[in-house]
């Protein structure tokens, strides 16, 4: 069975070997604090491999991680001055290749299609050949590596390294933001194991007007969108207002259509998903990843579209749920 | 209520714009401490957390291949093949962008496009050719807002359309909570159509909102001619 932890070693060794470049970078100030960074993130996708199956207490990995947050989060982080590519590389391949530039780009959802789709039902002595419910990221990871190979073959850079050399290019752009994703899902969890859930599940039973059957739709969509900016997770969000509002008194207390009340619900969180930094993976990696100069700026091209679609969602609820 | 001090410290350090990793983590420290967890637990929860998320971080593998595409001249070539569409402006392009991105979304394809895949090395740059095309020029205030939409674009298309697919995350947990809290068994299916209202909601609303985005950019380019005559 193909596995989706062979793609984590695969990204673990990349971030290894990128750490590898950064460390011997002498046009980075501060090379040694950030070839670790690099090379501590990759040492913890293989750590989660035995973290993930029990072979080793979660906690050794857990002071790798509090050491790439210090590391990054005091400044010890720096980019080198590896070059984009200039106006005149660019020009010169675009003339030379043409629109063939885009097949290894095209290779990579078509691939991925191929095995979330057809390779995902194919089994092999009784048992699934992809590991289930990992389809997509196995599709994603060989797509990349055909990808990456068709690449090679079709441009034929001066050298062998150069997707590495891209990569962290790349990567160095992108910075401690690549973490960020990560380190929010750890808050969620550290969220719930304390109780914050339960605390804000309290507060909002006190604003419930109660009989009102407007007041109660607008409470259990507007929590489930703040409640959503503040976890950063609208599936955080869910069981805790739905066990608050969503089911005692929409589907109870005034009989709603359960399906309709719970899909519009999850929805209105996710207009706070638009809202929020929490949301690291859809609202600040990307910015990084664009070289926004606003690091907020894809949250303030999304704000002014999700207070309508939260009000939009309260509306469709009270009429068709009711 | 002691708890709640852990989001307050990811709000205030937000909008102090402090690193959010250092935010992030000192939070979670925080509201462990508050929350009656022994230092080892809470290492533990930074381990498991950090383990059990790293399918979030998966698409660095297509970075290899995109930037050596890109050292090549794709964006280039993505510039100069929107340039020859007479019809194609940054607006219209985003909304065609978002609109096939809940369509595919809601057969189950949400991974196939994202930040890394498509909208650094295709969407924006043909976003940006298109606004040269249109306007002659291109200034920094504009690349700026036109990253700022095309990724919205992903992003909207994404939330409002794979909520429509049965097998995704959402719908299932939605099915499997009320199922274990309430032992009511809702059909995966019933619950997705109920999210097509909402899909054609976001498709008018930020579609709309990409189609101003070229009066916006028209703007922004006129202001800098000015400027320039002055």
């Amino acid at each position: 069975m193909i596995k989706a932890e062979w793609f984590y070693w695969l990204c673990g060794l990349i971030f290894v070997v990128i750490s590898g470049f950064v460390f011997v970078d002498r046009t980075n100030a501060k090379r040694i604090t950030s070839g670790l960074f690099w090379a501590l993130l990759g040492v913890s996708f293989v750590l989660g491999t035995f973290v993930v199956n029990h072979s080793m207490p979660p906690w050794i990995l857990g002071i790798v991680v509090i050491a790439l947050a210090a590391l990054a989060g005091t400044g010890q982080l720096s980019q080198g001055q590896a070059k984009g590519p200039s106006e005149a590389e660019q020009k010169a391949g675009a003339d030379r290749f043409g629109g063939w530039l885009f097949v290894p780009a095209l290779l990579i959802p078509v691939i991925t299609v191929i095995f979330a789709t057809a390779i995902k039902a194919i089994h092999v002595g009784g048992k699934p050949l992809l590991e289930t419910g990992m389809e997509t990221i196995i599709g994603l990871g060989v797509a990349s590596i055909i990808a990456v190979v068709a690449g090679m073959l079709m441009l034929r850079p001066p050298s062998p390294a150069a997707p590495v050399h891209e990569a962290r290019r790349l990567l160095e752009a992108i910075g401690w933001a690549v973490v960020l994703p990560q380190m929010l899902a750890t808050l969620g969890n550290l969220f719930t194991a304390a109780g914050v859930g339960k605390a804000v599940g309290t507060i909002t039973k006190h604003v419930i007007p109660s009989g009102s059957l407007l007041g109660a739709v607008v409470v259990y969509c507007v929590g489930m969108a703040l409640f959503t900016v503040i976890m950063g997770n609208a599936f955080a969000a869910f069981p805790i207002m739905t066990a608050a509002i969503g089911w005692p008194v929409l589907v109870q207390q005034f009989h709603g259509n359960a399906p309709a009340v719970f899909a519009i619900g999850m929805l209105a969180g996710f207009c706070g998903t638009l809202c929020t930094p929490m949301a690291a993976n859809f609202n600040i990696v990307p910015a990084a990843l664009l070289e926004m100069d606003d690091r907020y700026g894809a949250i303030k091209a999304q704000l002014p579209t999700a207070i309508p679609m939260l009000i939009a969602n309260i509306a469709l609820m009270y009429f068709l749920a009711f | 209520m002691l708890v709640l001090i852990g989001v307050l410290l990811v709000v205030i350090g937000f909008a102090l714009r402090l690193n959010p990793l250092l935010v992030v983590t000192i939070a979670g420290i925080v509201t462990g401490l508050l929350g009656g967890l022994s230092p080892l637990a809470i290492l533990n929860a930074f381990g498991t957390g950090f383990a059990s998320s790293r399918s979030v971080s998966v698409f660095i593998v297509v970075l290899p291949v995109i930037g050596l595409i890109e050292r090549f001249g794709l964006q280039e070539q993505a510039r100069r093949m929107i340039a020859r569409l007479s019809s194609a402006t940054p607006g219209r392009l985003l909304a065609l962008y978002q609109l096939i991105r809940q369509v595919t979304a809601a057969l189950g394809l949400s991974s196939i496009a994202g930040p890394a895949q498509t909208v650094r090395p295709l969407v924006f740059p043909m976003a940006e050719g298109a606004a040269l095309r249109r306007y002659g020029t291109v200034t920094p205030k504009m690349t700026e807002r036109i990253k700022w939409f095309a990724a919205s674009a992903d992003n909207v298309g994404v939330f409002f359309g794979e909520d429509i697919f049965v097998a995704i995350g959402s719908i299932l947990l939605i099915a499997a909570f009320v199922d274990s809290a309430y032992h009511v068994k809702l059909d995966a299916f019933q619950i997705a159509i109920w999210a097509i209202p909402t899909a054609i909601v976001a498709l008018i609303i930020h579609g709309g909102r990409l189609l101003y985005l070229d009066r916006q950019l028209g703007k922004l380019a006129a202001s800098t001619e000015s400027e320039a005559a002055k």
